[in-house]
């Protein structure tokens, strides 16, 4: 698949991969899509189902998912993930899981992999303020890797 | 719970095709079998993108229902009686109370449905109007904003109003501070981006993880929160709820909290005073 894509987007990208995984500020979108891994490295599935329900990427507060229906309290804000890998190829999903805005400008996913732009950022949710250049993105490289390398197991029945 | 769904793609189907669809209950609010309350009216004419308000009690469960329709069930009165201790408790320099001055509390019927206002230039909630009115009737020492003692006199003024329609004003010299809180009601605050209307506006009806999300409306505060055992003011509600979108949220008491309180107050204009309210 990534020797299909236009030069430049994947040269910053391998280039990238070699030392440390893209920076959020320098993720390159394509039409909403990432082309190759953030960490140049694969997703971890398992991890990535963690994920779907707990810490930082509680995606289950908006999306239902079949696949985790044994975890309580799927929220309805978001459609299903259901059958999610053939809506979508793999560089669009990365692109979505990392900045859903890029693809859905208004939408109330929010950025997992964005560490800049936000009004009255806080410190987690403390309620306190951060100083703007401690703040991280909500997952790190590795963990947008593992989620979608869960969302690409994601097929309708 | 309740649609909480795990299930077929036919009901994932009729969500996509219906984002915003809301679903409050069809339950009928009566107090002590009497007060009949307004819980769903037509949205007041500023409001561009919502045609019907509802009150939060509709999109709570029956259990957490019924704790409001009996005031002997209701944990809030608890809270109201100690209001009412304070009225008759002398305190402050000129040793007096309230009842000094203030023959009957149900005198104060109207007063609440028509908070914040502005008085003498400034936007005032009925936080400020207590303490103001302490320091300068009785020369008593401000109340905490969402302590005990304050919350519990908030919800004793309240109550004298419950049943009338919310009316709070928003033209002439509110309008500047309503147009503050509008702005703020839209604004994508925190790591998260997300504004009050993205949850109480574009998704009310939908499930939030565990919660039901209603339209955030605030004609029963203060309310008894099941979850906290107390009286939670309208600010430290709208703290919780901003703190939750992973940014940095104002102070209780703050003037962008005045202005927030007039424009979601305004939201509610028509549903009844259910004050003090049960939830979640
Ligand atoms: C605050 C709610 C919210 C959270 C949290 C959230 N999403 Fe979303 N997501 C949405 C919405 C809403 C959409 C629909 C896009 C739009 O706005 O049109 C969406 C769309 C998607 C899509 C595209 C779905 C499709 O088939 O069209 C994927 C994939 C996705 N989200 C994955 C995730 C993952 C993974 C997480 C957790 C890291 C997550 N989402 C967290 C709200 C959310
Ligand atoms: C020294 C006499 C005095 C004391 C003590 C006093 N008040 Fe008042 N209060 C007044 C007067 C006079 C007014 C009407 C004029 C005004 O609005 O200032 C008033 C107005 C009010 C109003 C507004 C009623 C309306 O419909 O406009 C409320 C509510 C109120 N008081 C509550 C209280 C409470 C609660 C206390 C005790 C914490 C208290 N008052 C103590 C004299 C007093
Ligand atoms: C991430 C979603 C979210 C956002 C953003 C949000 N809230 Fe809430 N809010 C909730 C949830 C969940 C509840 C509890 C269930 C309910 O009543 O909706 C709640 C409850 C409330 C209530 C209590 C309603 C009642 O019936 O007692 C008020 C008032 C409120 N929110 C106001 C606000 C305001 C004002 C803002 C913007 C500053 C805001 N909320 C932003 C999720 C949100």
């Amino acid at each position: 698949m990534r020797v299909t894509l236009t030069a430049l987007a994947t040269l910053a990208l391998a280039g990238a991969a070699l030392a440390e995984p893209v920076a959020p500020m320098d993720v390159v979108y394509e039409d909403g899509a990432i082309a190759g891994s953030l960490t140049g490295m694969a997703g971890d599935p398992d991890n990535g189902a963690k994920l779907m329900n707990k810490g930082a990427g509680n995606c289950i507060a908006c999306h239902q998912v079949t696949a985790l229906e044994t975890l309580p309290f799927h929220g309805e804000i978001g459609p299903s993930l259901d059958g999610v890998s053939e809506r979508w190829s793999v560089a669009e999903i990365r692109g979505i899981v990392a900045n859903a805005k890029e693809m859905f400008p208004e939408t109330m996913m929010p950025s997992f992999y964005r560490d800049t732009g936000f009004i009255r950022p806080g410190k987690a949710y403390t309620g306190k303020g951060i100083d703007p250049a401690e703040l991280t993105p909500l997952l790190t490289a590795q963990e947008i890797e593992d989620l979608v390398s869960y969302l690409i197991t994601l097929k309708y029945e | 719970m309740r649609t909480i769904l795990t299930a077929g793609s036919f009901a994932v189907v009729a969500l996509l095709a219906a984002p915003a669809l809301a679903d409050p209950d069809e339950d009928n609010l009566v107090i002590n079998d009497e007060l009949q309350m307004v819980t769903e009216t037509a949205a007041p004419a500023h409001m561009e993108h919502v045609d019907t308000i509802y009150s939060g009690w509709r999109f709570r469960t029956d259990e957490t229902q019924a704790l409001q329709i009996d005031d002997f069930e209701n944990p809030a009165m608890i809270f109201v009686d100690q209001g009412m201790d304070l009225f008759n408790s002398v305190d402050g320099t000129e040793g007096k109370s309230c009842a000094s001055c203030h023959e009957d509390v149900a005198a104060f019927a109207g007063f609440h449905a028509e908070m914040p206002k502005v008085m003498n230039g400034k936007l005032v909630v009925m936080e400020d109007f207590i303490n103001g009115h302490r320091a300068r009737a009785m020369g008593a020492e401000p109340w905490k904003w969402s302590g005990p003692e304050m919350q519990a006199m908030v919800a004793l003024i309240g109550l004298q109003s419950r049943g009338m329609p919310m009316n709070v004003k928003i033209d002439g010299d509110a309008a500047p501070y309503w147009e503050q809180g509008k702005e703020m009601y839209y604004t994508r605050y925190g790591q998260l981006e997300l504004s009050c209307a993205n949850c109480h506006e574009d998704s009310y009806g939908l499930m939030i993880r565990a919660d039901h999300l209603s339209q955030g409306q605030i004609n029963g505060f203060p309310t008894y929160r099941l979850k906290q055992a107390k009286l939670i003011s309208r600010h430290n509600r709208f703290r919780g709820c901003i703190r939750d979108t992973r940014a940095e949220t104002f102070a209780e008491g703050s003037d962008e909290f005045r202005a927030l309180e007039l424009y979601v107050a305004s939201r509610s204009n028509g549903l009844s005073v259910e004050t003090p309210a049960v939830r979640q």
